[in-house]
């Protein structure tokens, strides 16, 4: 995966609480056996009409958020199933990270996998963001991850919290099975302490 | 746990590791271009649930990619040699429904898979909880997982569940009560003597829809209701000349209790003899009021935000505040999903059905969790009750729970469901769903509408 160390980009406003991953990626889509290409088809129900034509209002077919790689959203956001294609299609359409006032764990979990980084911000600092994204066309706001802060060019500085293993792994893009892989010794270990009826197939 | 290195989080060890065909075909992609094995495929077991036809299983899937989906997996299981119980198979069925029946969930194990209701594991004290493709990879790789502690939360329900009031409205009734995202970072221990009360299906159906509440997993000390369930079950320890494992399993299992004096992060109690059947109104499983209730107002909510989404929910439900929620007519009505799809739930659902027919403008079907739930059934003649009433009686899968097979609704049409989502489009794009229990859900099929289940008249 793409390392990630401190991006500077577009954001697009999605003020809905629980955003849901059927939303995210409906299940029509979830078929394909590939990780690529599901970036077409994210919000497809909120971002087309039953013909298949754009929504005039969804945020993502406005202009001004064409090209936006940070996604702002409300409470909860990713809950429901744990389909790692939710993750996967906001990638492939181009977001590197999305900030909310909470996270559903399994998503945010799936995300980090993936190169995305989902940053928490209070309540009132997503509403404030909100707020300025509506006031401003194009605006724009700078995560770094190394110092764990979200700010924008007119004093907007907020600073998250992210624990030290995700950020090391989502700043050098690690590929985290070889890292458990370096533990061979102690699982081969714990496998030769495991009980015989535990293995129940 | 196998160990804690030094800044990285603990590693599990992986007991069990349930696959099906939507969320593993690139975790076994990912194996072969990093040119990895399954370490444990003994410790693997795969089915294909999602998306799998509920009609005639001797025809061809009409749907191609549905068709390539499984043929995806049933290529990776004998590839890495894992054991697949493929749609010809009698053992077929929902993953979290066919794990417990054949004896595969037991207590203190540690279960993983891709999909998010993983959490109905956790009925046998078994830490469960669902995982993303990556995850999955990692698991068929090392069988192990790296995993953060997460925060506890104790779920207490004194009392007793009145007459018709399910483990299913129990489930609705935390949801209503914490909020979708009211368990977030913990995993629940259901306590309480109405816990304790509960049959390991019923037991299943609360554990399924910690997920909807937040929760990484749910889940509820092993007891003597939980040994009667497995024992003899197949692939659960049992005794033999030379070793006596089942005896030994249990001793072990009764270990794996909470100490009496442990503080859980959060606790939240909950009188069961206050409960009613709920049914959810809105595009969120923490949306419910009890069936004698009446759509709320949005104006109500606490936050302007919250007065939005509350706006929309209704708007997309097509429900005005204020309507008495035993007047919302349904069209359709599915009985299934791992939520709901158990021998109990059919045998339940059918005790309200027997001797009615459906009303004429719902089109309702039965799903069982899996093929066993269904030759059982047959056996007890529960599919001619169904059947004789104006159901469909189907073959077993996910089906109209999230729609990834032909089973969908259409847009506008409303469905009393015993699934576990009513998220907008979740069963078909407009379709409206309103959760239920399955004997709620059966006495809607009959009456046409929603009707509360305390008051029905049972026939014999």
């Amino acid at each position: 995966m793409n390392p990630f160390r401190i991006h500077t980009g577009i954001v697009a406003p999605l003020d809905r609480p629980n955003v849901d991953t059927d939303q995210i990626i409906p299940k029509q889509f979830l078929k394909r056996i590939e990780r690529t290409g599901f970036g077409e088809f994210l919000f497809y129900d909120w971002r087309y009409d039953a013909n298949g034509e754009p929504e005039r209002f969804f945020v993502l077919n406005a202009d001004e958020y064409k090209g936006a790689t940070i996604l702002l959203a409300g409470k909860n956001f990713g809950c429901g199933s744990s389909r790692e294609h939710a993750p996967w299609a906001l990638l492939d359409y181009g977001f590197r990270t999305i900030i909310a006032p909470s996270f559903a764990d399994i998503f945010a979990n799936n995300c980090m996998k993936n190169g995305i980084v989902p940053v928490v911000l209070s309540e009132a600092e997503v509403e404030e963001l909100f707020q300025r994204t509506a006031d401003r066309p194009g605006y724009q706001l700078t995560v770094d991850l190394e110092r764990r802060v979200v700010e924008d060019d007119r004093g907007f500085s907020a600073s998250f919290v992210i624990d030290d293993f995700h950020r090391h792994c989502l700043m050098e893009g690690l590929d985290d099975i070889a890292l458990t892989q370096q533990h061979e010794p102690q699982i081969a270990a714990y496998e030769a302490r495991r009980p015989a009826w535990r293995d129940a197939h | 746990m196998v160990c804690e290195p030094p800044g990285e989080p603990a590693l599990l060890y992986i007991d069990l590791h349930l696959v099906h065909e939507v969320t593993s075909p690139q975790a076994f992609d990912g194996l072969r271009e990093a040119g990895r094995v399954v370490r444990r495929p003994d410790l693997t077991v795969a089915t294909a649930d999602h998306n799998v036809p509920t009609t005639d299983r001797s025809l061809p899937i009409t749907d191609e990619i549905a068709a390539r989906q499984i043929a995806a997996l049933r290529r990776n299981c004998a590839d890495f040699n894992i054991p697949f119980y493929d749609l010809d198979s009698a053992e077929q069925g929902i993953v979290h429904v066919i794990g417990p029946e054949l004896g595969l969930t037991q207590p203190g194990m540690t279960i993983v898979c891709g999909d998010s209701h993983t959490s109905t594991h956790g009925a046998f004290g078994a830490l469960a909880f669902g995982i993303g493709t990556s995850e999955v990879e990692h698991v068929l790789a090392t069988q192990c997982l790296p995993q953060q502690k997460p925060r506890t939360m104790e779920v207490r329900i004194d009392g007793e569940l009145p007459e018709s009031v399910t483990a299913k409205d129990l489930a609705l009734a935390i949801i209503g009560q914490i909020g979708t995202a009211g368990a977030n970072g913990h995993v629940i221990e259901y306590t309480g003597e109405a816990i304790r009360a509960l049959s390991m299906e019923a037991r299943m159906t609360l554990c399924n829809m910690s997920i909807e509440a937040g929760a990484r997993a749910g889940m509820i000390a092993a007891d003597e209701t939980t040994f009667s369930y497995l024992e003899g079950r197949r692939f659960a320890p049992r005794n033999t000349e030379e070793n006596a494992a089942w005896d030994d399993a249990v001793a072990y299992w009764r270990t794996l209790k909470t100490d009496p004096d442990a503080e859980y992060d959060r606790v939240v109690e909950i009188d069961a003899n206050a409960l009613a059947p709920y049914v959810s109104w809105g595009t969120s499983p923490g949306h419910v009021v009890p069936v004698t209730g009446s759509v709320p107002n949005p104006s109500d909510t606490a936050t302007e935000s919250d007065r939005r989404a509350a706006e929309r929910m209704l708007d997309y439900m097509g429900l005005t505040p204020g309507t008495r929620i035993e007047d919302i007519p349904v069209t359709r009505v599915f009985i299934g999903s791992c939520t709901n799809a158990r021998i109990e739930d059919l045998r339940a659902a059918a005790s309200v059905v027997r001797g009615y027919r459906i009303n004429p403008s719902v089109h309702a079907m039965v799903v069982p969790g899996s093929q066993t739930v269904k030759r059982a059934a047959e056996a007890e003649g529960l599919d001619q009750i169904f059947i004789d009433a104006g159901f469909d009686w189907r073959e077993a899968g996910c089906s109209m729970c999230l729609g990834m097979n032909p089973d969908i609704l259409q847009p506008g049409e409303r469905c009393a469901s015993t699934s576990n989502r009513n998220f907008e489009g979740r069963q078909g794009r407009g379709g409206r769903t309103h959760l239920v229990s399955p004997i709620m859900a059966a006495a809607a099929a009959i009456a046409g509408h929603f009707t509360d289940v305390r008051r029905w008249e049972f026939k014999s």
